[in-house]
């Protein structure tokens, strides 16, 4: 080949290299970009005086006389639309008696009407506190109430006329035509007096990292969800670590080169390619329940999830931790040993030190792991609705976990359209919180290879 | 009764049949060294042996790397060991200190004697071993570590705590081997920042702070430049006279400038054992003037 062409070849390298580096940048822009803004969106938002009220019912935050001179101030614009409501009642009755075709078709839809109003400002006021929290607060977000007010002045419509259903909305005005309803639609149902009723204003809610959940989601935030994650993470770390590493350097150091241990070797290859899901179903069958072998716990709980989660990573751990001792120089061996250390100290001083930036990876891409995975826990750690569990019942209690709510959340939920931002808002923490972890394993592996570098 | 050992060995050699030539050379060798043992009893008894080899063999699996080999080592001398690259040299002196233990295929026959116990008997305390005999390696190899850790790391094994027992120790070794005032402010820097030739005088440094009364040097310079290797064999003459000092090389020079006494091995044979004056002078066997005069090796 020519120098020309190989020129060519290397140049041709050097562009489909370029191109791959910046397609995964790309790609990981695509993906981390609406997770972020999605995300982000249920910690900043639009926040409306139900929000507020929210606050102050379930967790006893805010300033109660602000809120209460504000409550007032909306109260008053809300009592215009609930006045006008009052009348259209009487004229609704006389109507069924004049011409009940049409007073009981609006009947019906009036009541449909009102329910749409109490859900986008709250109860009305006077009546009896409803069972549901879901029921007891208006929207708490301004983007939620716009979407309410449209779905009251708008009805939906089928239309057939072409063979295929087409869904277009008429204003439901047009059916309260010449009714004292009528003057709602015009001067109270719109945007700008919404504002007036709701005194929406930005607000950045920490609490959706710190609350506990209410009414399956509805309000409050996923701290049962966030403490079950760092549990179930710092958990199974605490299992897999020291034995994935105790593993190692006895399969390195102390074992030999005989065929059981390359045949152990081999098994442990295998058993990191494992799908998750046998590792889950492994944890109910050994973990959980008084006649399994290695009985942890009655039902699911924390430790049966930890021991579960610890399973899964440790081949990964064991491997990355036999790569980085391989990969200490036999001279710092032979310099520890000829100084008169036993194999023991030559390990713990020399071996071990030099090898820790590998062992950190591992541990690094297993802690991701362990913090992600969904399978493995449904059996043994999770539920679906819960309060955070306190350390001194982590033997005997389940818990909510993120990357198990995530999933719940959008395949169990009654409501999940109600409270997508909720789902959102998961997926961005459990990003983070993986995020948080790698980087400061990478800090540390920064530091501790820094050291050894000199 | 070296004389009777050796008769003993010829007749063996008979017996297995060897090619006739190897065992005619072997036997030229033994009774060659015989002599110049002899020699040397009768004319020097002021050093004792430290180190004494009888019949001593190492294989690797089936293979014989070191044949039989008879070598006093004096005390307190430096003794250089040449010969051509496979000749079983560095075999022979990480034998000394037990460092071919980590080699799992590494056996041995014979006897090693050092303060009246085979090296390889059983019951010796290996690690005691290692810090009465220490050890200077090819690579420049300093732990990951600061240069105060490096030093120190020998005595923290024996157990000495104390801070400014500790400090004393690295001081000293840091001075016999030459580098203290190069490294005296930055003894918490990194040992892998220096350069080649000052590595391996810390590890040199290292050795001695373990006070070993042997020092194995295996090609010590062969990784470094001229300059580095200068001041290497400085030191050992500075060290001469209060260690014994064994060193492989394969350069004949070095070995001329610094050594005492100077081994030639061939094969895994010990071809001629003798003063340096005398191998490199007036060398008795033809195999060690052709080695030394470069016709080979």
């Amino acid at each position: 080949m020519d120098i020309k062409s190989r020129s060519i070849l290397d140049r041709s390298f050097t562009g489909f290299a370029i191109f791959a580096v910046i397609l995964m940048v790309l790609s990981l822009i695509a993906l981390l970009g609406p997770i972020i803004y999605n995300g982000l969106g249920a910690y900043i938002f639009d926040a409306t005086i139900e929000h507020k009220k929210v606050l102050m019912d379930l967790f006893e935050r805010g300033n109660k006389e602000e809120l209460k001179a504000e409550t007032e101030k909306t109260n008053t614009a809300r009592q215009k639309l609930y006045s006008v409501m009052t009348e259209f009642e009487p004229e609704l009755k006389e109507m069924i008696d004049k011409n009940p075709e049409r007073g009981y078709a609006l009947d019906s839809d009036y009541d449909d009407f009102k329910k749409t109003v109490y859900k986008l400002l709250g109860p009305k006021p006077g009546a009896k506190t409803p069972v549901m929290a879901r029921d007891r607060f208006g929207a708490t977000r301004w983007d939620k109430a716009l979407t309410i007010l449209n779905s009251i002045t708008e009805l939906p419509e089928w239309d057939y006329s072409s063979g295929i259903g087409v869904k277009t909305f008429k204003p439901r005005r047009d059916l309260y035509k010449g009714t004292k309803l009528e003057k709602a639609f015009d001067d109270y149902l719109t945007p700008s007096f919404l504002k007036q009723m709701l005194e929406p204003g930005w607000t950045f809610y920490y609490g959706f990292l710190t609350d506990q959940s209410y009414d399956a989601h509805f309000f409050g935030g996923v701290w049962p969800e966030v403490l079950g994650t760092i549990y179930l993470t710092f958990g199974s770390m605490l299992l897999a670590i020291p034995a994935g590493i105790i593993a190692a350097i006895y399969l390195v150091e102390y074992a030999g080169d005989t065929k059981l241990v390359s045949f152990i070797r081999s098994c442990i290859g295998t058993l990191a390619g494992v799908p998750s899901v046998v590792f889950g179903l492994f944890g109910l069958a050994c973990f959980i329940g008084k006649d399994s072998i290695f009985s942890i716990s009655e039902n699911a709980s924390v430790a049966a999830g930890c021991a579960t989660l610890a399973l899964l990573v440790l081949p990964t751990i064991i491997r990355a931790t036999e790569e980085a001792i391989r990969s200490v120089p036999s001279s710092y061996r032979e310099g520890s040993i000829g100084l008169g250390a036993t194999k023991w100290e030559c390990i713990t001083k020399i071996i071990l030190p030099s090898a820790l930036p590998g062992i950190l990876t591992g541990i690094v891409i297993s802690m991701g792991r362990a913090a992600g995975e969904t399978a493995p826990i449904i059996f043994t750690a999770a539920v679906s609705v819960g309060k955070a569990v306190n350390l001194d019942n982590i033997f005997s209690q389940p818990t909510p976990a993120l990357p198990w709510n995530i999933y719940n959340l959008c395949t169990e939920h009654q409501e999940v359209d109600q409270i997508r931002y909720v789902q959102y808002g998961m997926v961005f923490t459990l990003v983070a919180i993986v995020l948080v972890l790698n980087l400061s394993a990478i800090y540390l592996r920064a530091r501790v290879s820094k050291k050894l570098r000199g | 009764m070296n004389v009777t050992m050796n008769t003993q060995e010829t007749k063996k050699d008979g017996k297995v049949a060897t090619p006739e030539v190897a065992a005619e050379g072997q036997q030229e060798a033994s009774s060659l060294y015989t002599e110049s043992l002899a020699h040397r009893n009768h004319s020097d008894h002021k050093t004792e042996p430290h180190i004494t080899a009888k019949d001593f063999s190492i294989y690797y699996g089936d293979f014989e790397a070191v044949k039989k080999i008879n070598i006093e080592i004096p005390e307190k001398e430096v003794t250089a060991i040449i010969g051509p690259s496979g000749c079983g040299k560095s075999t022979f002196l990480r034998c000394i200190n037990r460092m071919n233990d980590l080699i799992p295929s590494c056996h041995t026959s014979g006897e090693l004697i050092f303060d009246s116990h085979n090296i390889f008997d059983p019951h010796v305390n290996v690690v005691a071993l290692r810090q009465r005999i220490g050890m200077v390696f090819q690579r420049p190899n300093p732990f990951p570590k600061s240069i105060f850790d490096n030093i120190a790391y020998g005595p923290r094994l024996q157990g000495i705590k104390s801070k400014a027992e500790l400090a004393d120790i690295v001081e000293n070794s840091l001075r016999n081997a030459a580098i203290w005032d190069e490294v005296k402010d930055r003894l918490n820097q990194n040992a892998l920042g220096l350069s080649g030739g000052q590595q391996q005088r810390i590890c040199l440094a290292r050795a001695l702070a373990v006070k070993p009364e042997i020092l194995l040097m295996d090609e010590p310079t062969s990784a470094l430049d001229p300059k580095a290797t200068a001041r290497i064999e400085d030191l050992i003459d500075e060290l001469r006279g209060d260690y014994t000092i064994i060193i492989v090389t394969h350069n004949m020079q070095q070995a001329s400038r610094v050594s005492d006494k100077t081994a030639f091995f061939y094969e895994g044979n010990l071809v001629e054992f003798d003063k340096t004056e005398a191998i490199f002078t007036n060398p008795r066997m033809k195999q060690t003037e052709d080695y030394i005069t470069g016709r080979f090796g």
